[in-house]
């Protein structure tokens, strides 16, 4: 066993931003402009009816008093740096070499209202990476507007409507058939878009059966929307005999690659009959992500669906790399411009310094990882792997269930959790929508964690589920090595008690504003 | 909180020597002579160990004797033991128990479904109950999976109240017994109680509000009540899950009996099967239906009076199935039955049907014949 290392997050009780700093405190003292520029530019820059007549409510701190606090808000929230087998969202290493190349003034001070023809670098990476995630998946054209996986999701559902309409068969063509175990963002954006859901059950094998989907499939079916392998890490063979049922009934078939890592380089979402996927540059493909921050879902389809693509896309038109605005069966737009261009070209960064055999080398390392983890978690009492029917691996994530631990002690999926971070290990994933497992988590070991990482995660599971036994309500009652105690949940619930900014804050708790301060 | 405990000594008595239950003093007296031990008590010790554990010098009201404090004798517990006059072996020591607790706000009790129901017929509109589960049938939804799980839950009520989210609809239901010696299983929904249920607070913190599955299935049932065709019978089956839609058309259903619909009106309530067939003699059929309990039955359990003859007007398309996702996934196989009592009726309406879940939203489910 790992020798578990001795930890204590920082305690910094120290105000939020907001209340920090001192009249007159800055970041940045901007000289005054020179008297050519100010005769240049004319006094009044900003017409008066638009000009802010008070001063923003900002903190008035120093740059360095900014950094210090969020260097303390990092280390009191373990900093992602840490070991974190977060399972369904595959965490990697985002490289420094990456981040310095979105850095380069070449891209940071380029803007998508410039003409294309001032964009011609950007552009030709766009269309190079459109052309590496074609060889991988076999589709025709790529896009990178989508905001996210789900963002992705809708891009499919939009362009299923726009087809069927265009085909004079939107009426007709009302149904979107899934399974209860893709990622739920496939009912909802397929739902957002008009289409009823059929949902289609786990059966003995793990997955949907494939009678199932022949029962629910007919001259009524849009589409379907798949995950493969799923939430579970459960892969589907019968995935190709899915796609052809499907399509002989005249529906089309979209692969959700969400699940794409351990799949990578091993099969093609065209060869298996689909006509369309996506994949997570935030997640596969090495850019960062960070809670509901920067993320790409790059969109791909053959070329029957791609007139309906949302514009502009990137094409290559001679030497020249241009915006193609000129789609009139467009669905429409699922975001502003042509993508995160930073992801981009980070996650382009990643795929050109894997290669096309170190992309397949990473996919087995993280289903050889999942399968080493999936073997010692086994060897821990009162944990269960979900399905325990099924003899079958499992691929790069598993669904496992504390269900064994928390009936004999009482300490469940969440206790567990939250005493994790006592050991300075990151919770872990429970479980999506449905939660047809007991007191789930999901890990997921990928090809970025040393077998080491992966042992003292392990151990750190194992050493908490001995504490259920010795002293159920010290786990209980965890964390006690955080800079806070455990946290109501009831908050989270409650509108009136949700603030998303400082004002609401302000409002809902009835904290006196400053500027109220300076009236009084 | 409050809690109570009332075992019911005899609960079990029948399941190891092979009488499918212990409904009635006949078969009390049949198990005894059979060489049964009483079980609830000892299932009941298990529980409050578990709680003990937990929660050391935890207070908790119980009945005298061996309707409750007799198990919890060497056990850390603060007891308070309520004496029970005319104590007599029968249903009424349970109800006189209950009534005797009125200041608890959750009554625990161990036992099968028989005493489930006693329970919950006995209870104040203001309390809750759990099960231990110690009966024969458990087809109620008001049991904890184990002794130890129920101990563990009562320990959670009792130091983390607001770990617990309560559940107003738990389905109390029961068996013939007689028709289960017989080789029939035949459950029967006899009302609902509430129930303590172990929430996942990190799942609400994750994943926004919870999802409302009672509203979906509103939602499901407000857009059957939107298709509804003119001049055809709806045949509206027992149970809440049925019952939504007799609520979406502004009508209050029997929730366990059988009404019929037409032309958004109530033709019928509390229906009988000759009723039902002379209804449905003449104008199309559709049948509403939806999925009660743990066993998933759709025909032929507590719905006999919707006979051959009436599902044979209806046929395969005229079903009409409704089931909240999450009782779907509570199914102990992901399968609906039935049994008419035509097996070559049963033959053609099994296979995969839609249920329907909430506003456009269906799950594929399979009706078996077993």
């Amino acid at each position: 066993m790992t020798r578990l290392l001795e930890f204590h997050a920082a305690k910094w009780d120290e105000p939020i931003v907001m209340e920090m700093g001192r009249p007159g405190g800055r970041g940045q003292i901007f000289p005054e402009p020179e008297a050519e520029v100010s005769k240049a530019v004319g006094a009044d820059l900003i017409p008066s009816n638009m000009a802010r007549k008070d001063r923003p409510e900002l903190p008035e701190i120093t740059e360095f008093e900014a950094q210090r606090h969020y260097l303390h808000l990092s280390q009191m929230t373990l900093g992602m740096m840490g070991v974190s087998l977060f399972g369904t969202c595959t965490m990697k290493y985002n490289s420094k070499t990456s981040e310095y190349a979105t850095l380069r003034p070449e891209l940071a001070e380029v803007h998508p209202y410039q003409h294309p023809d001032t964009l011609q670098g950007v552009l030709s990476i766009f269309h190079d990476f459109d052309g590496i995630l074609q060889s991988l998946s076999g589709m025709d054209q790529f896009i990178f507007q989508a905001g996210g996986g789900a963002d992705a999701a809708y891009t499919m559902a939009i362009i299923a409507r726009a087809y069927w309409a265009d085909h004079g068969m939107l009426d007709q063509r009302t149904e979107m058939i899934t399974s209860i175990q893709a990622h739920p963002c496939n009912p909802a954006t397929a739902a957002a878009a008009g289409f009823k859901i059929v949902n289609l059950p786990l059966e003995e094998n793990g997955y949907p059966s494939l009678d199932a989907l022949k029962a629910a499939v007919s001259d009524k079916t849009a589409l379907i929307m798949i995950n493969n392998p799923d939430d579970m890490g459960i892969y589907n063979p019968e995935i190709k005999e899915w796609v052809r049922v499907a399509k002989e009934a005249g529906a089309l078939c979209f692969y959700d690659h969400a699940n794409f890592n351990g799949v990578m380089g091993r099969l093609s979402a065209r060869e298996l009959g689909f006509d369309a996927c996506m994949f997570m540059l935030h997640k596969t493909f090495g850019a960062p992500k960070a809670g509901g921050g920067p993320a790409v879902g790059a969109f791909g389809c053959c070329d029957a669906l791609a007139p309906y693509l949302p514009c502009p896309v990137v094409v290559k038109s001679g030497e020249k790399f241009i915006l193609d605005n000129d789609r009139p069966k467009s669905a429409g737009k699922v975001r502003e411009f042509w993508g995160n261009v930073p992801q981009v070209v980070k996650a382009y960064a990643w795929t050109r310094g894997m290669g096309a055999e170190g992309i397949k080398l990473a996919s087995d390392i993280s289903v050889v990882a999942n399968n080493y983890m999936d073997k010692r978690l086994s060897e821990i009492p009162g944990l269960v792997i979900s399905n325990p029917e099924i003899s079958v691996n499992r691929m790069e994530m598993t669904r496992w269930s504390f269900a064994p631990l928390c009936e004999e002690t009482g300490v469940g999926t969440v206790d567990v959790a939250n005493r994790m971070a006592d050991f300075g290990i990151d919770p872990f994933w429970m479980s999506h929508e449905p939660w047809i497992v007991a007191e789930p988590f999901t890990p997921e070991a990928g090809e970025l964690w040393s077998k080491e990482d992966i042992d003292l995660w392990i151990d750190v599971i194992a050493q908490i589920t001995h504490e259920a036994r010795t002293d159920p309500e010290m786990v209980k009652s965890a964390p006690h090595n955080q800079p806070i105690a455990q946290v109501k949940g009831d908050v989270f619930e409650d509108p009136e008690k949700w603030a998303m900014t400082w004002r609401a804050y302000q409002r809902k708790t009835g904290a006196i504003d400053r500027t109220e301060r300076r009236r009084q | 909180m409050k809690i109570g405990l009332i075992v019911n000594p005899i609960a079990g008595l029948g399941g190891r020597v092979g009488l499918k239950g212990t409904d009635g003093p006949d078969t009390v007296s049949e198990a005894l002579a059979r060489g049964a031990v009483p079980q609830a008590g000892l299932r009941a010790c298990r529980a409050l160990m578990r709680f003990a554990d937990r929660v050391p010098g935890a207070e908790l009201t119980v009945a005298a004797g061996d309707l409750g404090a007799d198990w919890a004798n060497g056990i850390n517990l603060d007891l308070s033991v309520i004496q029970i006059a005319n104590q007599n072996g029968s249903a009424c020591d349970t109800r006189a128990a209950i009534a005797a607790m009125g200041n608890c706000e959750l009554i625990v009790f161990a036992g099968g479904d028989g005493t489930a129901r006693d329970v919950c017929a006995a209870l104040a509109a203001n309390q809750a109950t759990l099960g231990i589960p110690c009966g024969v049938k458990m087809h109620s939804g008001v049991f904890a999976v184990t002794p130890e799980a129920a101990g563990g839950l009562i320990a959670d009520i009792y130091t983390t109240p607001d770990r617990i989210d309560w559940n107003d609809e738990a389905e109390v239901m029961d068996i013939d017994e007689a028709a289960l010696r017989a080789g029939h299983i035949a459950p029967v929904l006899y009302g609902h109680a509430r129930v303590p249920v172990q929430r996942n607070r990190m799942q609400a913190a994750k994943g926004g509000p919870r999802v409302d599955w009672g509203t979906a299935l509103a939602g499901a049932a407000a857009e059957v009540v939107e298709q509804m065709e003119p001049d055809t019978l709806y045949v509206i089956g027992p149970g809440t899950s049925a019952g939504v839609v007799m609520r979406a058309a502004g009508q209050t259903p029997t929730i366990l009996g059988i009404d019929a619909m037409r032309d958004g009106a109530v033709i019928g309530r509390d229906l009988g099967a000759a009723e039902l067939e002379a209804l449905t003699s003449t104008a199309p059929v559709r049948i509403v239906l939806g999925v009660t309990g743990q066993q998933g039955f759709l025909i032929g359990r507590g719905n006999q009076q919707i006979s051959p003859a009436v599902l044979t007007r209806a046929g395969r398309d005229g079903l009409i199935i409704l089931g909240a996702e999450d009782k779907l996934r509570g199914l102990a196989q992901p399968v609906l039955w039935i049994d008419s009592g035509v097996p070559a009726l049963d033959a053609e309406l099994a296979g995969y049907h839609r249920v329907r879940t909430g506003r456009g939203r269906e799950t594929m489910m399979l009706l078996s014949t077993g």
